[in-house]
């Protein structure tokens, strides 16, 4: 979905995706997912810029973790995070001391689910590369061929949102729509130089209307939920069939699903309605693989115990509703009713506003829990959008939290970032400033917007 | 004779019933934002009689023996406008026989009047009156042309009686969207749009009908444009058999033509913003309100000197399409530093209406982001509330606590510009509105999972 109406018409409800990927190579099955001995092709040649050793002093801090601190101190050097506590703790001799005196930092946002680059602005049809739409299942297919590097859409959500790792996914028009990719919001000539180093990959699945759709109207399988399932039921059968075997040939498809039966890709599964969602838990039980997050899980308040259990997260909007039959049981409370069940919330966009904005959009599924009696700390909140969303992308041991040896993907904020009058004034990935909202030269500007009308402009 | 009676009395009770529920009160203590562009009031009372404002503000004696309400703690404004919305047009986007939106396969266009397709009872006109939104406008969509048709500003109170004014507007889709519909091209596009105003022109001045160029009958609010005796089936005029319009289309037309009805022309580009500008030369006549608007910044003076007030969706900042390269958050503050009447809307599809506070807020944010432009407190939550009424033609009677203005009052439970904040009490007319909906009861029912004793089914 995207956020924005094209006047006159409806958003077009195809878009909607997960995935990821990474660097798979090992497995427990005969024929493992990465098929090749040389390292995992395509692999992020990223490298983080230099930047100089900084200490953000005086800022009320939220670690990502659940963690909050009133007149805090965060230190990071080389890259990575070097420490985080109070107004106690000494800066080493050597540190830029940058007075945070009624600001507030965060680890830097995350969004699990963006389609930026395969869906870049401006949005023709000769952009239009996320969704492989000639099979019901194409396993085979990655995001980041698709990706193109110079979207506006990542200095959008950098500058405005604060973005400093994002997982890009194809759409959801297929039941198997490929894998996604996991980027560092860094601006590049390649997708290779975005890649986030080590992040594993991921597969998109779609539940519900879109396959269904997509495929339904061209008098083929599947056409009804009930196809969905017997579709991609046989997709896994046949996959565990090809683990078997003995030097098969290589297939990318049953590479990538062999992947996921040997938990080395995550699923990342759009899926709207709970009982859809019940009914997956089962396949990925009668298959032997986990879903590590649903997206676009607008009933997972229905079913919130059962996601407890299963540990799996939801990614969701704050109040999305009505634009398609099954958005029309989704409610603003529904985050809350997640996390007051125990589960894990993660707040996405699917949309290159709403990644802008992912700050305020916790703080509204924030507010609506409140209403209704369910208090979240603020500090619970922000890891809705930080340490949560790592989690589901399977980055969480990498960034997501301030805390000690972590990649130093940092935002300062001009205010409480749960307020919807505060914005990012810096922002460091990997400890390298990479915007700066006082230094008109430290914002990114891509390559399709050099000698454009506003070029450079604060956007 | 009987029944038809009794179903008389029967609504005679029924509307004596919502007049009485209209209600006589004070709100004190509260802040108190206008709606006008000031900036808000503390400690401030509102007072509403006879479901209207009599008066807001600080030092507001409060009639004797009138309701008073403490709204200490709470902000008290006017309703929200939400301009250009499709409320009541569609229950679910993507299903196509619950969506009104717009008629693609229709043989009418400019005649085509959202009016009797508005549905009151709708769960996006709940939902929206849920977050505080008391009037909007409702805009069709194109279908296979660039005339959208007509439409409507309604109120969103919980009752079956929706539209305050009929036939409010014309919509018509210029630039890269009416290229397309109009054929394949701007150049298309204008000489449709100009091939169309004159058949109009020609139609209107060959009908000779009373009324057809008189003062309008009167209607209900004082100022409604009635059907145009040429749609009510008194034509008797002969046309031109080198037409392109309907008859019906064409009749629709005389009155944007006239200036009697608003044209809205959508376009985004700054060359597309001038070339809609330079339609007033020849046609003289023409009330223009452009929509879209995202590279207006760029030709801000002229919009601002043609004295033509402009509709934005103010967080687009991407380029979306070709024609808004130059699209910044920054727009409508730079904008209205120019001297144009700048009124958030395109509150449609995904962008709900209820959404309007979080856009206005983060133009107050861009004032603190260097470079940037935004908006005061206050300019930026009249252009959720006043200046969008005045758009509509409105002005004075809606989005603005003034006395005289319709009772429509907002109690929020904080600063309504921030995301955390919700109306508590919603009134329209004066009258009490009910905050329930659909999700509301979804909220309650799965407040907790205890199927302990029965099924979910039975918890309501």
């Amino acid at each position: 979905m995207r956020a924005k109406p094209s006047i006159g018409r409806m958003a077009p409800c195809l878009l909607a995706a997960l995935a990821l990927s990474a660097c798979a190579t090992t497995g427990t099955t005969k024929n493992s997912s990465a098929a090749t001995n040389g390292g995992a092709p395509y692999s992020s040649t990223y490298r983080a810029y230099p930047g100089a050793p900084t200490a953000l002093v005086g800022a009320t801090v939220f670690d990502g973790a659940g963690g909050r601190i009133e007149n805090g101190t965060v230190l990071f050097a080389g890259g990575e995070v070097v420490a985080v506590g109070g107004a106690d703790l000494a800066v080493p001799s050597g540190y830029t001391r940058i007075d945070g005196t009624g600001k507030f930092v965060t680890p830097g946002i995350i969004d699990a689910h963006s389609h930026l680059g395969d869906y870049p602005t401006p949005s023709v049809d000769a952009h239009s590369d996320g969704n492989e739409a000639t099979s019901p299942t194409t396993p085979e297919v990655w995001a980041e061929h698709s990706v193109w590097p110079q979207d506006p859409g990542f200095s959008r959500a950098m500058a405005n949102g604060g973005i400093t790792s994002l997982m890009i996914l194809p759409g959801s028009a297929n039941l198997m729509g490929g894998r996604s990719v996991t980027l560092k919001n860094v601006p590049s000539r390649t997708v290779q130089g975005m890649k986030f180093p080590g992040a594993p990959y991921s597969m998109k699945m779609a539940c519900g209307e879109n396959p269904k759709r997509v495929y339904g109207s061209r008098r083929q399988a599947p056409s009804t939920r009930m196809g969905n399932f017997a579709v991609n039921r046989q997709t896994w059968l046949d996959a565990k069939k090809y683990a078997e075997e003995d030097s098969p040939d290589r297939d990318l498809a049953k590479e990538t699903l062999v992947g996921v039966l040997d938990g080395e890709i995550l699923i990342q599964n759009h899926c709207y309605r709970a009982d859809e969602m019940a009914l997956v838990l089962d396949m990925a039980k009668e298959m032997g693989y986990k879903v590590a997050a649903f997206h676009h899980a607008v009933e997972s308040y229905k079913i919130a115990d059962l996601l407890r259990e299963a540990d799996v997260c939801s990614a969701v909007w704050a109040d999305w509703y009505g634009f398609k039959m099954e958005a029309y049981d989704g409610i603003p409370e529904n985050a809350a009713l997640i996390h007051k069940e125990g589960a894990c919330v993660v707040i996405h966009s699917d949309s290159e506003n709403g990644i802008q904005r992912l700050n305020q959009e916790a703080a509204k599924a924030q507010a609506d829990g409140r209403r209704i009696g369910i208090d979240i700390p603020d500090a619970e909140v922000i890891r809705w959008i930080t340490l949560n969303p790592a989690r589901a992308m399977g980055i969480d041991a990498r960034t997501g939290s301030l805390q000690q040896g972590k990649m130093a993907d940092v935002v300062l904020w001009n205010g409480d970032p749960l307020s919807i009058y505060s914005r990012p004034e810096k922002v460091w990935v990997d400890g390298a400033l990479m915007y700066d909202a006082l230094d008109r030269k430290r914002r990114p500007v891509s390559d399709f917007e050099l000698g454009q009308p506003g070029e450079g402009d604060v956007k | 004779m009987r029944i038809a009676s009794a179903i008389a009395s029967a609504l005679a009770a029924l509307s004596l019933a919502s007049a009485a529920s209209a209600q006589d009160f004070a709100i004190t203590g509260a802040t108190v934002a206008t709606g006008d562009g000031s900036e808000p009031i503390e400690n401030g009372t509102v007072v509403v009689r006879g479901g209207r404002v009599v008066a807001a503000g600080s030092g507001v004696a409060i009639p004797a023996g009138i309701q008073v309400y403490d709204g200490s703690g709470t902000w008290v404004t006017p309703g929200l406008f939400a301009a250009a919305t499709d409320l009541g047009l569609w229950d679910v986007g993507a299903v196509a026989e619950s969506n009104d939106v717009s008629a693609g396969n229709a043989p009418f266009s400019a005649a085509l009047d959202v009016a009797p397709a508005i549905n009151p009872a709708s769960q996006h006109i709940a939902i929206s009156r849920e977050g505080g939104v008391t009037r909007a406008t409702v805009m069709p969509a194109t279908g296979s042309t660039i005339f959208a048709g007509q439409g409507a500003v309604i109120d969103l109170g919980a009752d079956m009686d929706a539209v305050t004014r009929p036939r409010a507007f014309q919509f018509v889709e210029m630039g890269e969207s009416g290229a397309r519909l109009a054929g394949g091209s701007r150049t298309a596009a204008h000489a449709l749009l100009r091939s169309a105003l004159r058949e109009a022109r020609e139609y209107g001045g060959r009908a000779g009908i009373a009324g057809g160029t008189g003062r309008p009958a009167e209607s209900r609010t004082g100022d409604d444009l009635p059907i145009d005796p040429r749609l009510a089936g008194r034509d008797q005029a002969d046309r031109n058999s080198d037409v392109l319009l309907t008859r019906f289309d064409a009749a629709a037309l005389v009155p944007v033509l006239e200036g009697s009805q608003p044209l809205y022309v959508h376009v985004e580009r700054a060359a597309d913003i001038r070339s809609a500008l330079a339609l007033t030369r020849e046609f003289p006549g023409l009330d223009l309100v452009l929509v879209g608007v995202s590279e207006g910044w760029l030709v801000a003076r002229e919009i601002a000197a043609a004295g033509v007030p402009v509709i934005t969706m103010p967080l687009t900042d991407l380029p979306e399409r070709f024609e808004e390269l130059a699209a910044t958050q920054s727009n409508a503050g730079r904008m209205k530093d120019a001297g144009v009447k700048v009124a958030i809307g395109l509150l449609m599809g995904m962008n709900q209406p209820r959404f309007a506070p979080q856009q206005a807020g983060n133009l107050v944010a861009l004032n603190n982001v260097p470079g940037a432009t935004g908006m005061t407190w206050g300019e930026a939550f009249a252009a959720i509330t006043s200046v969008p009424a005045e758009i509509s033609g409105m002005g004075g009677r809606a989005g603005v606590l003034r006395a005289g203005a319709m009772g429509d009052v907002v109690v929020w439970d904080g600063d309504p510009l921030e995301v955390s904040s919700a109306p508590v009490r919603v009134f329209i007319d004066g009258i009490e509105q009910p905050l329930d909906n659909h999700q509301s009861r979804l909220a309650e029912r799965y407040r907790d999972l205890d199927e302990s004793d029965l099924p979910k089914a039975y918890d309501w």
